[in-house]
């Protein structure tokens, strides 16, 4: 057990360093990154003098471990384009994706959960069919065009919401939260909701098909023999053994949500890690697009260590089978 | 116990939040544009939006008013006591918004700030040797050479207190090299009328009236606040105009503007920018970089230069792409700079077969092919205008391919020669022809084409030191006249600057785009 | 539940077509109208996409058939100015929309169709060596699968996007960026596929006549090709049409978010974002056909890749 914990652990820590490598030839080599720090009248020797400075006529593997070194304190180098610690811009931005991440994520579980039932217990009605078919509408608008439309619907025809940015948002310690004010929760809505979308559909189709297995099941049966009524067997029996499995996929998506918070970040203007990717991009910002690399990388990698870690301890199964399995491959 | 009490504080922040906000007395300004202000540092980099920015919270010796008059501002007079020392009275009883007292040395410390190694206003004043602190509100500029316009130069050199930047260390404008981010990017204090309250890059920037700014008796305006927020998306600046989120939008997108009219509560204003739009094309080199012609460089020849130029329709542009808003130019400095005149600014007339007929002449009846460089974020529509430029050459014969990129890898492309046709966009603070001289008609890194003429160069210094103005003009106009004969540059427009605001507020537009809230008037109900 | 009525495997397949239109395949399919409207709807953007320079009345990117002062004209139907020359309106700078939409769903396609192929092609042959070659090769491959199945195709896409453009020279950018985004969509889609041909090789490897071709000195990986295919059709269709409407969506968003296909040679989600300019300024008709083709695109491979994986899936019926 603890070999295979460590085994993993291992195998996170190498694809991490090969992250970081390439992470690090994004900073040193792409781009001459003195270009973009001297001013227009700087000569040959200011730049030599420079190159020097900053330490990038040392060899290679030098180099590297210094990046190595600065990443572990916490230094991510200096953005092009607005002259700041990356690990400060960071740190102010990640508030925003995440409460926008929660947000959305607890409008598609109140928007999915409903709705999955409904349609796990009435397969056959044509109002689920149609519920089904127009759920395939959730992931086949893209995001951006779902942002779109509402901004143009509830910003600008009905004047209701904000059409761009957080609204008021309170400072507390290192956090910044737009969820005390009510401008706050006027301006993320929107973007909620077009993040929500395409989660609607996944968890509803989740939620539907555990439905259809659990509801064959005997004790559903016997539940249903002893005058349960229907309700209870829904929401109290059923309900319970499928959020499991939602709650795992869910997990799993996460990344898919950072993916598309991307993209709703830049539509609604939310100061978030996708809006401040996007800039970099623009700006061609290489130490903010090669510290994103490596925090996304971080948190994937992250993420299925814990899964895999997770499965390990929740399934005895798992366990055994593992260790038969390490046994066979020698 | 502690639960309780994190409870009962999150609730009443949350109730607090509900309550109405105070009274509007309070006069705030919520706006946008485009881009962000690239740094809070005043010396730190020389680009519009964050001169405008600057300007708001530092005042510089001299001001460029709302018609773009030189008038006093931190300096009340100035006279030359000798061919090459200016002499500047200060103004008495300015304090700085810490409260300490505006002296002369304030002025000999950002003087020699800005001529730093890492300043990027250095060029602009760089016929400054030294500054002399003669006494608290008395000093003298000596010059290396006779500059009878040095105080024009002054308006966008802003003054900062030796006492806080020495105390902030910055001492020095913002230095690259150093791993920390410096105290002025996000910090400022100045005499100016307004306080930096909050600035986070990208994202927000806040500033208050400060109300003890020494200028309020004769700019009484009654802006209490402003918020400033940089908007790229076209389609998201409009939506929150319409809707009303915001007050005041200094880049209302053109294709929009009729609709604007139309929303009752907003108003335009415009005026013709002192900033031509033009293309450079690069006559010197052997060969061209992006070009299928080997071992000759066509661009070199007039012919083809022309060629490109009569076969541009910018009555078209102007209809289509800018909506009507822009002034087909001429000459690549608009109507408002001294030097400009009206026969120089008229085109060559637009002709296809005409332009045909020259490339033929100059040996290639079958045109070539060339790549276009233009930036996407920084001239109203410059990626469509460039677009339309590629369409109209190819009707000539000549391929166009285009690189429409960000301004900030476009412009490092023209400094360091990599472009063999390119867009360009030249503002003039100074309004004088001599500015864009010495950056676009002689060697320099904004020059790309490679044209230097060691007779216009000669003109060009002495244009620089000639106090006989009449024959300064003359020298100014020969210049002019040699640029158009030879089409060194291809003019497109003078750009027009359009702002969109609330009813209620009244901000006088200027011609070098620069929103200055000190002459807001606001009307409201 | 059979693809076949005949035979005893369900996946088997003895190259009968007729008993594939008898067969329960043909059958659902007939009985839902939406998968039919589906069908058709696919197969006409396909249709449109191959045979754009017949399909379309112009060609928007022939440089010298545009004018400018066509520009920002409306739809047939609405204004003095609307013409059948420009069934839809044009754009910024005189193109018809009409065929600006169906070169841009050419492209749109292409992209998505490749992609698609490269992460079969690449996800089959790394999951055939590693089901084949097991050991440490196998275990490196599954963990490298089992990360990057968490990281969505976005932002993969992005990552390798935003990387290429900073390392290719800049005046070949926008003829490379086709290349760039379906190598970048097509590497972050391959998982799927290691995992379902690995799952397959793995169960084939063991029987016995594997080891009998290997005594007779055929290669035991083309006999099993043999028996493979068959098994892994099902599932690699089913992933394939969910794989081909997550590649248009990744290639539209990443144009929109402007790391995409450039307006020179504009996809739809390009189109899309050239036309959110205009907004609000009345040529509601340059956003509004684009976006409209690209949601009937993807709905309509959507609902069939939904329909293969109902009728493929013995579980839910």
């Amino acid at each position: 057990m603890a070999a295979y914990v460590i085994r993993r652990f291992l195998q996170a820590l190498a694809v991490m360093i090969v992250v970081a490598f390439a992470s690090f030839l994004l900073f040193n080599f792409v781009g001459d990154p003195i270009d973009n720090m001297v001013g227009q009248e700087a000569t040959r020797v200011d730049r030599e003098a420079m190159r020097d400075s900053l330490g990038l006529n040392d060899p290679v593997a030098v180099q590297f471990g210094r990046f190595i070194v600065n990443l572990l304190r916490g230094e991510f180098g200096i953005s092009y384009g607005l002259q700041r610690p990356v690990a400060a811009l960071i740190g102010e931005r990640l508030p925003a994706t995440l409460e926008l991440v929660f947000v959305s994520t607890i409008f598609a579980l109140l928007l999915g959960i409903p709705l999955g039932v409904f349609t796990g217990i009435r397969r056959d009605a044509w109002s689920s069919r149609l519920i089904l078919t127009l759920s395939l509408l959730g992931v086949s608008l893209p995001t951006f065009v779902v942002g779109i439309l509402l901004i143009y619907v509830f910003a600008v025809t009905l004047g209701l919401l904000p059409s761009f940015g957080r609204g008021e948002v309170m400072d507390l310690a290192y956090w910044s939260t737009g969820l005390l004010t009510v401008s706050g929760w006027k301006a993320i809505i929107l973007p909620a909701i077009t993040l929500s979308l395409f989660q609607v559909t996944l968890i509803l189709r989740l939620i539907r098909s555990a439905m259809l297995e659990v509801m064959r099941t005997d004790y559903i049966k016997f539940a249903r023999a002893r005058g349960l009524s229907e309700r209870v067997i829904n929401y109290g029996h059923a309900l319970k053994n499928t959020l499991v499995p939602v709650i795992t996929v869910i997990g799993l998506n996460i990344g898919t949500l950072v993916a598309f918070s991307i993209v709703t970040e830049t539509v609604f203007q939310w100061p978030g890690m996708g809006f401040l990717f996007i800039q970099a991009v623009g700006f061609a910002d290489v130490p903010i697009m090669a510290s994103y690399l490596l925090l996304v990388a971080l948190f994937f990698v992250g993420l299925n260590f814990v899964v895999d870690i997770l499965y390990l301890v929740v399934d005895p199964r798992l366990r055994k089978q593992h260790i038969a399995a390490i046994g066979k491959r020698g | 116990m502690k639960i309780n009490n994190l409870v009962a504080a999150i609730v009443i922040m949350f109730s607090a939040a509900w309550l109405p906000t105070e009274a509007s007395a309070r006069n705030v300004i919520r706006w946008a544009s485009q881009g962000d202000a690239l740094t809070a540092d005043p010396h730190a980099a020389n680009e519009l939006t964050t001169t405008s920015a600057a300007r708001k919270v530092y005042d510089s010796l001299v001001y460029a008013d709302k018609d773009l008059n030189f008038i006093p501002w931190l300096a009340t007079s100035w006279k030359l006591i000798n061919p090459t020392t200016w002499e500047f009275k200060l103004r008495e009883g300015v304090k700085w918004q810490d409260g300490s007292s505006f002296t002369a040395q304030d002025v000999k410390f950002s003087l020699d700030r800005a001529r730093a190694k890492t300043s990027d206003f250095k060029k602009q004043i760089d016929s400054i040797e030294n500054v002399e602190v003669v006494s608290d509100h008395l000093a003298r500029i000596v010059t290396t050479g006779p500059n009878p316009i040095l105080p024009n130069q002054l308006t966008t050199i802003f003054m900062m207190s030796k006492a806080w930047s020495e105390k902030h260390e910055v001492a020095e404008p913002q230095d690259f090299a150093a791993k920390q981010e410096t105290y002025a990017v996000r910090h400022a204090m100045g005499t100016g009328p307004f306080r930096l309250v909050k600035r986070e890059p990208g994202v927000r920037t806040v500033m208050v009236k400060n109300e003890d700014w020494w200028g309020l008796a004769d700019y009484p305006h009654e802006v209490d606040e402003l918020i400033y927020t940089p908007i790229a998306n076209q389609a998201t600046r409009v939506a929150a105009l319409l809707s009303g989120e915001l007050d005041f939008v200094l880049d209302p997108p053109l294709q929009d503007l009729e609709r604007i009219k139309r929303t009752p509560g907003i108003k335009l204003v415009q005026t013709a920018q002192d900033r031509t739009i033009f293309l450079g094309m690069n006559q010197a080199r052997e060969e061209l970089l992006t070009s299928d012609v080997k071992g000759a460089n066509p661009l070199s020849d007039r012919r083809v230069r022309l060629a490109f130029y009569q076969a541009i329709d910018i009555d078209a542009i102007r209809e289509k792409v800018m909506r009507g808003y822009s002034e087909p130019a001429g000459m690549i400095t608009a109507p408002s700079v001294h030097g400009h005149t009206e026969s120089l600014d008229k085109r060559h007339p637009y002709d296809l077969a005409v332009a045909r007929k020259l490339l033929a002449e100059a040996g290639y009846p079958d045109g070539f092919s060339i790549r276009l460089d233009c930036p996407n974020n920084r001239y109203i529509n410059d990626e469509s205008i460039c677009q339309a430029v590629a369409g109209m050459l190819g009707k000539i014969g000549v391929k166009v391919k285009l690189s429409a990129i960000p301004k900030t890898l476009h412009f490092p492309k023209v400094k360091n020669q990599k472009t063999d046709f390119y867009m360009l966009g030249w503002g003039v603070p100074t309004l004088d022809s001599h500015y864009v001289f010495s950056y676009l008609a002689r060697e320099s890194t904004w020059n790309a084409t490679g044209f230097e003429d060691p007779k216009i160069s000669g003109l060009i210094d002495e244009i620089g030191v000639q106090v006989d103005f009449a024959a300064r003009d003359k020298a100014i106009n020969t210049v002019w006249e040699h640029m158009k004969k030879e089409v060194v540059y291809l003019p497109l427009h003078h750009q027009v600057v359009v702002w969109a605001m609330k009813d209620w507020l009244d901000v006088p537009i200027v011609a070098d785009n620069g929103v200055r809230f000190i002459y807001a008037k606001i009307n409201k109900p | 539940m059979k693809w076949l009525q005949r035979q005893a495997n369900p996946y088997r397949w003895t190259g009968d077509w007729s008993q594939l239109l008898d067969g329960d395949l043909a059958y659902s399919f007939g009985r839902s109208p939406a998968t039919v409207v589906a069908a058709g709807v696919t197969l006409i953007f396909f249709i449109a996409a191959v045979f754009a320079p017949w399909v379309a009345p112009h060609d928007p990117f022939d440089i010298a058939t545009l004018d400018l002062n066509d520009a920002f004209l409306p739809p047939v139907w609405q204004g003095e100015t609307g013409s059948w020359t420009y069934p839809l309106g044009t754009d910024g700078q005189g193109r018809d929309v009409l065929s600006t939409i169906v070169y841009a769903t050419r492209i749109s396609l292409t992209v998505g169709v490749l992609a698609v192929l490269l992460a079969a092609v690449l996800g089959g042959g790394l999951g055939l060596l590693a089901g084949y070659v097991g050991g440490w090769f196998d275990a490196l491959v599954m963990r490298l699968a089992d990360i990057q199945l968490t990281i969505p195709a976005i932002l993969a896409a992005l990552m390798i996007d935003g990387i290429a453009r900073l390392v290719l020279p800049a005046g070949d950018q926008d003829v490379l960026a086709i290349y760039v985004l379906i190598l970048a969509i097509g590497i972050s889609e391959w998982p799927g596929y290691a995992r379902v041909i690995r799952g397959v090789v793995m169960a084939e490897s063991g029987k016995d006549y594997v080891s009998a071709a290997r005594v007779i000195g055929i290669h035991p990986v083309s006999i099993m090709l043999r028996h493979i295919l068959p098994n892994v059709m099902g599932p690699m269709l089913v992933l394939a049409s969910i794989g081909l409407a997550l590649a248009i969506i990744a290639e539209a968003t990443l144009s929109f978010l402007g790391v995409g296909v450039p307006p020179t040679t504009p996809s739809l989600g390009t189109l899309i974002r050239v036309g959110d300019d205009f907004l609000f300024s009345g040529e509601w008709w340059i956003l509004l056909f684009p976006a409209f083709a690209l949601v009937a695109l993807v709905l309509a491979v959507n609902v069939l890749g939904d329909w293969m994986r109902d009728a493929l899936d013995p579980k839910l019926r």
